[in-house]
């Protein structure tokens, strides 16, 4: 078999002097969408982080993409290995309008056409940001914003989309729709997908894998099937 | 207080066009602090210097190197262009980015030490500069006198305007500008290279404001000494805030209300001394931000949360 798109290998991170991660090992394969749970503090934000590259964290131990090291470098480096991130909190420009945050997203895009190819297709995915397509990002609802954060990730044309909690704050028909959306793009263009979430039974809904982190380590993972119908690890870790 | 002003359309005339020769000046220099603000984040408090050292690198190539006026002048923008990415590298990109306090101190530290560099090298006996435009009048009117040095001065502010405009709203770099003013954390999720373009930033505000600096210097009524910017980059500063600092627009329109405002203000109201020009215009400033935080033509800034 070939090595995962994803590899992480104890991995420690810190912020500062404070330790978060506590040595996690974690794969996603080609094609896959794994998910991590996981309790309010207990690292997923870190993790993806992490993966990143991001500033705020120190990172140890060995996280490669496609066989390429990210630990040590920066996000922007990450960001051509092809890894799309959407944070926490959605990070848009709100200074910036809706279209401009999607020429952002495709910064590391050389082709101009596929630029234009992309935002007609996330405007059809989105109608809502089609028309206010000149309005400052700020100025969107929370939903909207979400879908806007989303839709910028994917302009890269990522191999690796990392999600942090993308139904948070949202209504539960938009989310569903949401996730319904990313399972129709991992299946149409087998986009690799690692999605941090809360709501387990609607990630685990299409997920391949979970993992289940607990103050930063790794306590339980697994097919999402096997999880989802497991009576003892819905009460331990999913709480429903 | 003097109504003559107000009664003889001539006199009247007369000011508005003073008040436009000095407003042009601070537009063109606020517009130079207006971009370093929108690409950097950053108020650079050494801007003026900088750009006063660019205006005696300009005179030193034409009075001691022998180059043509305006080649000079070129050749003074790329030196001070290359000087400020230097700087960008060495003294700005080891701090934080986000972190405003320490960046704001250093470029105080350089205002403190540009000054005292070019007082060793150039002291600080004024020399005359070479004028750059045709002297004489375009329009006049009695006393009224609108020179050809204040139409082209106005006219450089809004060509450099419209160039920067362009680049900020139309270009690449002008997009990773505006995105690591918004989110430096998601600007270096989408793969832009902050370091590198906040150095291009400092780069081009060092090359717009050395412009400036050339072209204020080169008014006949001026010479060139180390101390010059110093009380223009006080009201370019007072119109750029007035105009919204991150408007360029903004600051073309703050920059000649200022100059207005300084002249009219001083002339109507005689019973304000010249030397208090200053205060009026920064009391004008007030008022306005009193009224509309955001400047005149400042966006907003919009959050949700
Ligand atoms: N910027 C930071 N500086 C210092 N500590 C941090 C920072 N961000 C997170 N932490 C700490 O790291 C730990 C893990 O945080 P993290 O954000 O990774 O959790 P999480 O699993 O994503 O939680 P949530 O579900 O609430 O988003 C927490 O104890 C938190 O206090
Ligand atoms: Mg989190």
């Amino acid at each position: 078999m070939s090595s995962p798109l994803l590899e992480a290998a104890g991995v420690k991170a810190a912020y500062g002097q404070v330790n978060v991660l506590h040595g996690v090992d974690f794969s996603v394969n080609e094609g896959e969408v794994v998910v991590i749970l996981g309790a309010n503090g207990a690292g997923k934000t870190t993790t993806l982080r992490s993966i990143s590259a991001m500033r705020l964290v120190t990172v140890e131990g060995s996280i490669k993409v496609a066989g390429t090291e990210t630990v040590g470098k920066n996000p922007a480096d990450v960001v051509r290995m092809g890894v799309a991130h959407v944070p926490q909190g959605r990070g848009t420009f709100p200074e910036l309008s809706v279209e401009d945050n999607l020429h952002s997203g495709a910064y590391v895009v050389k082709d101009r056409s596929q630029i234009h190819k992309d935002i007609d297709r996330y405007f059809d995915m989105f109608p809502v940001l089609r028309e206010r397509r000149d309005q400052l990002a700020g100025s969107l609802s929370g939903g909207e914003q979400q879908m806007l954060a989303v839709s910028r990730a994917l302009m890269s044309r990522p191999r690796l989309l990392l999600l942090d909690e993308p139904s948070l704050g949202l209504a539960p028909l938009i989310v569903e729709q949401l996730f319904e959306t990313l399972a129709e793009i991992n299946r149409d263009t087998g986009m690799t997908m690692l999605v941090v979430e809360q709501n387990a039974q609607l990630a685990l809904s299409i997920a391949d894998r979970a993992y289940v982190l607990e103050a930063g380590q790794i306590v339980l993972s697994g097919e999402a099937e096997a999880m989802k119908t497991d009576e003892a690890v819905r009460q331990a870790y999913l709480g429903y | 207080m003097d109504f003559d002003l107000l009664t003889s359309p001539e006199l009247l005339l007369a000011r508005i066009f003073d008040g436009l020769n000095a407003g042009a000046v601070y537009a063109l220099v606020a517009v130079a602090l207006v971009l370093i603000f929108k690409a950097t984040t950053l108020i650079n408090f050494a801007q003026g210097e900088m750009a006063m050292f660019g205006a005696f690198l300009a005179y030193i190539g034409w009075s001691e190197w022998g180059l043509p006026m305006w080649i000079a002048v070129v050749v003074a923008m790329i030196l001070s262009a290359l000087g400020a990415a230097a700087i960008e590298r060495t003294l700005i990109r080891p701090f934080d980015p986000s972190d405003h306090l320490p960046l704001v101190i250093v470029t105080l530290g350089l205002l403190l030490i540009i000054g005292a560099v070019a007082g060793m090298i150039w002291k600080f006996d004024p020399r005359p500069f070479p004028e750059l435009f045709p002297s004489g009048s375009a329009f006049r009117l009695g006393i009224a006198n609108l020179r050809w040095y204040t139409v082209f001065t106005l006219a450089a502010a809004v060509a450099m305007m419209a160039l920067l405009q362009f680049l900020l709203s139309r270009t690449k770099i002008g997009l990773a500008f505006r995105a690591v003013s918004s989110n430096l954390e998601s600007s270096e999720l989408v793969g832009i290279r902050v370091g590198p373009t906040l150095q291009f930033g400092w780069a081009l505000a060092a090359a717009a404001g050395t412009f400036g600096a050339v072209i204020f210097v080169a008014d006949p009524v001026r010479q060139i000494e180390p101390s010059i910017m110093l009380s223009v980059l006080i009201f370019a500063s007072a119109a750029a805030a007035l105009g919204g600092l991150d408007s360029l627009w903004g600051a073309l329109v703050g920059g000649l209300i200022v100059g207005q405002v300084q002249t009219l203000l001083v002339n109507v109201f005689t019973f304000i001394p010249n030397e208090m020009a200053l205060a009026a215009a920064v009391f004008v400033l007030l008022v306005v931000l009193v009224a509309k935080p955001s400047g005149l033509f400042g966006t907003a800034r919009v959050e949700r949360v």
